[in-house]
């Protein structure tokens, strides 16, 4: 793995620093880059990860520091002029054009043309041979990149950075939205980069991933680097203590004594969305976790979707207390008290432009109303209270949304509806995007609020998450519930076989 | 981290007022460009232009455009577009002007002019709303129909007003310490309009649903809802204005409002409404309004050409653009 003998660095920052209006994101970073290594940069959300690799890719210009490339100093005014050194960056909100097609997405701002006339044959042509070497031929070059799914957009992703004649290549979370079986893809395709002598800075909250391709690890604490081209196989609890100053990383709360025996407070009876999942009963009880474990595709966000309203169902019933929920509205599963923390939190759960305040009251906003007046101050006051039982930080409500880690800004969407004081909590991937040393008190915190009564709903594509925090699971394979166990009989190669069976990658 | 927020304010209150203030600041460029056009009218024309009589000219011109920006803003502001407000105010000020309306006198005027305002809105939010139109292309479509029934109404023809108690409001007897009926019609919809954005559940669903539509639906607002009611505010406030037009103008055309929809949009862009909705200012709107209206007004006593107030307009909309950006990057983090 690690080299013995250094060769000379592809890259050097050296001391980069960089700051926003009252925010110090980096403050003197240090990171070296070798030709053909993977090199993983780790740290919390805010440790100034992004604010890194954006510096590297030439999107933010550093305050102070210097940036040495094959041993010249250069400086990256612009994006293009990463490009042009060899720097390809894939950042996790991956910037494709939907309406275009595979190729032309890959082909963006350097397509292959005469005298301006695009010369399609060519662009598509060496779309395949990039998709081939990505160990993904069956993506046409010609179909709009909308209709892929999300592990083929990071596939066309990948592409368009091996479009450029690339030496370093960032990836910014890039198992994030893969599936077991296409994040050993990702893997072929990093190993095979790094035999070429293409280096790869590799970012992960998967600390076992890192272990397994990982050279050398970076870890960035509030602005710095704390630990620099650190074997890959120094121990998680220390780089965990690196990061976190804690140690263990995945905590898990204990689970009640004695499950709940009273009646449940959500029943979902036959409920079937054509195409997308069919037959799925389940109960909850208040103060039970309920896991739902399957596959990307398997229909666990659908499922959750369609409880909530938000998709109309072509089955089946969703009950609250015994009465039949309206299908297909949203507002009237919030007034029956579900609430719903959705899995794209930015798109689909914050106004980001927005205070936390106006964030955590906006489904409650009825409450603070006299006459349609606003009452501001007690809309503070109770957003306030939500926040600081959840332990939001900074305890700032007037903070905007958008300054706020990945954990707080979720605990933002969860002190909405405690707030609101919702019965069934649905959650759609609580922790992604959420670093390690936050998760812990995630998952305290979701334990707390079944302890107090709650119902919850919980989808995960982390099979050790649901297992560690649900109180049952029902497996998910193809839309169909095929196994349901309370979670301490399940572990995790069992649910791994269950989800896979059948399927041809198993 | 390192905070360098100076002079770290200890309770809520100091800081929401520093928020106040820095809303204002963004509203400065805007008053800096009033009052630099006030100077230059005052001194290439001192004696018309701060006249008492051309003051109360400026704010009544300005009182008809401010009501309709006033429901464009919350338009823009929940991400949406109103195309149609110049149309509505045509047809809503014909309708109101036939000889049938007119006999019902006062009351009738007001009545019918409001009710089709609201009822266009009402049109053009439930096709955005429950339709699923694009707002532009609905607002484009009501537009055009709403110019064409207003033809057909008039046949072309302008209608003159000859209810006494419409025209009475318009003369200078009707004043009110100086302020011209119209004006203070002008300035009750910007309160209110300000009170209903910043201070209302109506408001904050609005900013809600344009600053994140997707966010908003799953926080179980009523999205479709909030949108039919914005399109009809802004319907209401197309038909104030079409009254206010009756009573300037003593009569009713189905030429009136040509171009309202820039105007309001400009105004409101200008003010510091962000197109892509989400963020939303009142004053920033008004003031936007004045800007616009006193430039007409000092190029017109000046004999200067409408060619050279469009060119002026033109680049104050990109210079009023160029500088939010700037102190939105400022704030940004």
């Amino acid at each position: 793995m690690a080299p013995e003998h250094q060769p000379p660095p592809l890259l050097t920052m050296e001391g980069i620093t960089k700051s926003f209006p009252g925010v110090r994101a980096l403050d003197g970073v240090d990171l070296e880059v070798a030709p053909g290594e993977v090199h993983c940069l780790l740290g919390q959300n805010g440790a100034g990860k992004s604010t890194l690799i954006k510096v590297l890719a030439g999107a933010h210009q550093p305050d102070a520091g210097r940036i040495t490339w094959n041993g010249e100093p250069v400086r990256l005014r612009t994006p293009s002029a990463a490009v042009r050194l060899g720097i390809a960056t894939i950042y996790q909100e991956l910037d494709l054009v939907e309406g275009l097609t595979v190729a032309e997405n890959i082909h963006l701002g350097h397509e292959p043309a005469t005298a301006g006339f695009v010369k399609g044959r060519a662009a598509r042509t060496a779309t395949t041979a990039l998709l081939a070497r990505l160990g993904h031929p069956e993506i046409d070059p010609d179909r709009h990149v909308r209709e892929l799914s999300a592990a083929g957009r990071q596939i066309v992703s990948m592409a368009r950075a091996l479009s450029h004649d690339v030496r370093l290549i960032v990836m910014d979370e890039p198992s994030a939205a893969l599936d077991p079986d296409e994040v050993a893809n990702l893997f072929r395709i990093v190993a095979d980069l790094t035999a070429a002598g293409v280096a790869v800075v590799y970012i992960s909250h998967r600390l076992e991933e890192i272990r397994r391709i990982g050279d050398r690890v970076t870890v960035l604490k509030d602005g710095r680097a704390v630990a620099r081209g650190l074997p890959a196989t120094t121990p998680t609890r220390d780089v965990v203590a690196l990061m976190t100053g804690r140690d263990l990383p995945y905590v898990f709360p204990d689970r009640p004594a004695h499950p709940p025996t009273t009646p449940p407070v959500l029943q979902v009876q036959g409920l079937a969305r054509h195409g997308e999942f069919e037959d799925i009963d389940l109960e909850i009880r208040p103060g039970e976790i309920v896991g739902l474990a399957g596959l990307v595709g398997s229909g666990r966000s659908e499922i959750l979707e369609t409880v909530y309203g938000a998709r109309r169902p072509t089955a089946g019933h969703v009950l609250v207390d015994g009465r039949p929920l309206r299908p297909g509205s949203v507002p009237a599963a919030v007034r029956a008290g579900l609430g719903l923390a959705p899995e794209e939190r930015k798109a689909q759960g914050l106004l980001l432009l927005e205070s936390v305040t106006s964030n955590v009251s906006v489904s409650t906003l009825a409450r603070f109303s006299r006459g349609g007046w606003l009452d501001r101050t007690a809309e503070r006051q109770a957003a306030r209270a939500a926040t600081r039982t959840l332990s939001l930080r900074p305890d700032r409500p007037e903070a905007p949304v958008r300054t706020l880690s990945g954990g707080n800004q979720q605990k933002a969407v969860l002190a909405r509806w405690l707030l609101r004081g919702c019965r069934v909590l649905l959650l759609d991937e609580p922790t992604r995007g959420v670093d390690v040393g936050a998760r812990a008190e995630l998952y305290a915190v979701i334990r707390r609020l079944a302890d107090e009564g709650l119902a919850v709903l919980l989808v995960s594509s982390e099979v050790p998450e649901v297992l560690g925090l649900a109180d049952r699971v029902l497996v998910l394979r193809e839309g169909r519930v095929v196994h349901t166990a309370p979670a301490r009989d399940l572990d995790e190669h069992r649910v791994l076989d269950l989800v896979m069976e059948g399927s041809p990658t198993a | 981290m390192t905070l360098t927020t100076p002079a770290k304010a200890p309770a809520d209150d100091s800081r929401w007022r520093a928020l106040g203030i820095r809303a204002d600041v963004r509203n400065l460029s805007l008053l800096g460009v009033l009052a630099a056009l006030v100077t230059v009218g005052g001194l290439t024309r001192p004696a018309e232009f701060l006249a008492t009589s051309n003051l109360q000219l400026v704010l009544t011109q300005a009182s008809v455009i401010g009501v309709v920006t006033v429901g464009m803003t919350f338009v823009i502001t929940s991400g949406g577009i109103d195309l149609s407000v110049g149309a509505i105010v045509a047809l809503a000020s014909v309708w109101a002007t036939t000889l049938a309306t007119q006999e019902f006198g006062f009351a009738g005027i007001l009545f019918t002019a409001v009710v089709v305002g609201v009822g266009c809105g009402l049109v053009n939010g439930v096709l955005i709303a429950y339709g699923g139109m694009v707002p532009f292309i609905a607002t484009l479509a009501m537009l055009a129909s709403a110019r064409g029934l207003a033809l057909q109404i008039t046949d072309g023809r302008t209608q003159i007003v000859t209810v006494d108690a419409v025209l009475d409001l318009g003369v200078p007897d009707a004043y009110v310490l100086g302020i011209p009926p119209l004006v203070l019609v002008f300035a009750a919809v910007t309160a209110a309009g300000w009170l209903l954005l910043n201070r209302t559940t109506f408001g904050r669903r609005t900013v809600a649903v344009g600053g994140n539509p997707e966010a908003a639906r799953l926080a179980g607002i009523d999205v479709r809802r909030q949108r039919l009611l914005l399109y009809v505010l802004s319907g209401l406030c197309c038909g104030i204005a079409a009254f206010l037009l009756i009573v300037l103008a003593g009569s009713g055309q189905n030429t009136n409002g040509n171009l309202y929809e820039l105007d309001a949009i400009a105004a409101a862009i200008i003010g510091g409404t962000l197109l892509s909705g989400g963020r939303g200012t009142i004053v920033g709107s008004v003031l936007g309004v004045l800007v616009f209206t006193t430039i007409t007004n000092i190029f017109a006593l000046n004999n200067l050409q409408s060619d050279v107030q469009q060119i002026a307009k033109g680049a104050i909309i990109v210079a009023a653009v160029l500088v939010q950006r700037r102190s939105a990057r400022d704030s940004d983090t």
